[in-house]
């Protein structure tokens, strides 16, 4: 087969060259975070997704070099492919940004307003869309749908509420783990994610359908209200697994694993899918080798009080005084949050009250 | 050195004449400024008999609110925590259980809620940061105390009282019985 020619494609005036074949919204990404247009639905890892959400719209204003004549109509970037010389408006063009912001409208129509509540709040890729691109109030007057929360399996919530329908989910159960047994039934806006007779997804790499999912509908039920993800510090860490790469990021607080999820890349991407075993069952940093604290753009809440290579100034006092200084208040004498004897974290599923009673009754 | 102002007074260092010797005028004139601040208008209040009226935005202890309903408002969504510049506040959420729709307004809330009053530096970023209008600082002053551990406020300490239980706590932790505009306040100083 001949060398694939590269085509020159131009993004807001960045210029990269792409083999044939690349999409519009891949040739961006190269180009730079700057100009990469969000992308709600398509997930470079699984094939086929793409084209539902609209969010990535972009202009083209010169078709390619041979037919320079502009595209007449705004087009999904990750379902185009690039030409030879095409020139391509994002950020740039005004039809864009006033079209994704009706788009981030049709997208938050049905969404619940409850990221107080959503575990997905502070990694939430509607939360930013929508702070990035989305206006700052709505105009929907009517009611929006609501749904029952169920279970998909003993581990994985569902929140249909909060759904965007990006198929996201029922391409990992179709590509990962071979045999899906949800989809989405109905159509238009009653349209929604269900797994056919409650049956229950037990396969082997079902867990990543959790972070593929760029909203909060379908959230770890092992972490559930557990803690806010800014509040936990996120460790590279590996196992030896028999089933995946047991490459993860552990959210931490303290020695307590709150959270085990597979590790992102720039564009909230899966590095590497992690099996069922260590996203929920490895919950004990002695199951891990910590590699090191995990990067987190500085733009993100979660990068909140967490400092890259932080020096702490020696403590002198106790060498001036000769001894280790008197503690007026040990905190958790007194603290009756994250108390020594209750471990949140290895409570299976949400805390109840009842796990907080038995607790104030012992104290009595 | 030329001086950089004009308002420099050289100290006078010539002798005393017999007239500032004798000092009496000096003391006089001293005395005199201590009665005339006799029969000027207090500055002060004497506390606790005559209380000082807040300013309508004044920042005091924390209050955990109910709704009218008197649910609890808070959903440990973690915004105060985190809008926390002295890092005072602390949390631990839990799922709200059937049955327990009466005490908790939604379906996740603080089963731990803490404010280490010794960190706290009442700056109202909390109330401001809370999308629920759960936590407000009230027209309170903390209370003094003299052991450290006291000043650990949990839940029971921080919540409003029930208004559909306890309708007249309520009213009273409300504090509209207490005036505190200007016109008030110019009132009570008179």
């Amino acid at each position: 087969m001949a060398e694939q020619p590269l085509f020159k494609v131009t993004i807001d005036n960045v210029t990269v060259e792409v083999p044939a074949g690349t999409t519009i919204l891949q040739a961006a990404r190269k180009a730079g975070p700057e100009v990469a247009p969000p992308a709600m639905c398509y997930y470079s890892k699984l094939e086929g997704s793409g084209g539902k959400c609209r969010t990535c719209l972009v202009e083209v204003s010169k078709g390619s070099d041979r037919d320079p004549r502009p595209m007449p109509k705004l087009v999904a970037s990750c379902r185009t492919t690039v030409m030879d010389g095409m020139e391509v408006k994002n950020l740039t063009s005004e039809r864009v940004v006033d079209a994704r912001k009706g788009v981030v409208e049709f997208l938050l129509i049905n969404h619940p307003l409850d990221c107080p509540i959503c575990d997905q709040a502070g990694e939430c890729h509607l939360q930013d869309l929508s702070y990035n691109h989305g206006a700052s109030g709505t105009r929907y007057e009517f009611q929006r749908r609501t749904f029952e929360k169920h279970s998909l399996g003993d581990k994985i919530q569902l929140h249909m509420t909060r759904c965007i329908l990006c198929y996201r989910c029922v391409m990992v159960a179709d590509q990962l783990t071979g045999q899906r047994e949800h989809g989405v039934l109905e159509r238009g806006e009653r349209a929604e994610i269900s797994d056919y007779l409650e049956k229950s997804l037990d396969k082997e790499f079902i867990g990543n359908v959790i972070d593929v999912c760029p909203v909060g509908a379908l959230t770890d039920k092992t972490f559930r209200f557990k803690n806010r993800v800014w509040f936990l510090k996120p460790l590279n860490a590996h196992r030896d697994c028999p089933t995946c790469s047991g490459k993860v990021t552990l959210w931490n607080r303290g020695d307590e694993v709150f959270r085990v999820t597979a590790r992102k890349d720039q564009w909230g991407e899966v590095e590497d899918w992690i099996c069922n075993e260590c996203r929920f069952d490895k919950k004990k940093t002695s199951d891990w080798v910590i590699e090191g604290p995990r990067e987190i753009s500085r733009h993100s809440v979660i990068s909140q009080n967490k400092y890259i290579g932080m020096v702490k100034p020696k403590e002198t006092i106790d060498e001036v005084i000769g001894k280790e200084p008197r503690l007026f208040l040990d905190i958790h004498d007194v603290s009756q949050v994250n108390e020594k004897d209750r471990d949140l974290s290895l409570i299976e599923g949400p805390a109840h009250s009842t796990d907080f009673k038995e607790k104030d009754e012992k104290k009595q | 050195m030329q001086s950089l102002t004009n308002r420099k007074i050289d100290v006078n260092r010539s002798p005393m004449t017999f007239a500032e010797k004798i000092y009496i005028p000096e003391i006089a004139r001293g005395m005199a400024i201590t009665l005339k601040h006799f029969f000027k208008k207090k500055a002060t209040y004497s506390f606790p008999e005559q209380k000082r009226p807040f300013s309508s935005v004044f920042r005091g202890l924390h209050v955990l609110n109910r709704d009218e309903q008197g649910r609890e408002r808070c959903t440990a969504c973690g915004l105060c925590a985190v809008a926390c510049p002295a890092e005072a506040i602390t949390m631990e959420a839990a799922e709200r259980l059937p049955g327990e729709e009466n005490l908790y307004r939604e379906e996740k809330y603080a089963a731990r809620y803490e404010i280490n009053m010794l960190r706290c530096i009442f700056c109202g970023l909390c109330e401001e940061a809370c999308p629920k209008d759960a936590i407000y600082l009230s027209e309170t002053y903390t209370p003094a105390d003299f052991a450290r551990k006291k000043f650990v406020y949990g839940k029971p300490d921080l919540l409003i009282p029930n208004p559909v239980t306890e309708p007249e706590a309520y009213q009273k932790a409300l504090g509209r019985n207490v005036e505190t505009t200007a016109e008030a306040f110019e009132k009570l100083k008179k």
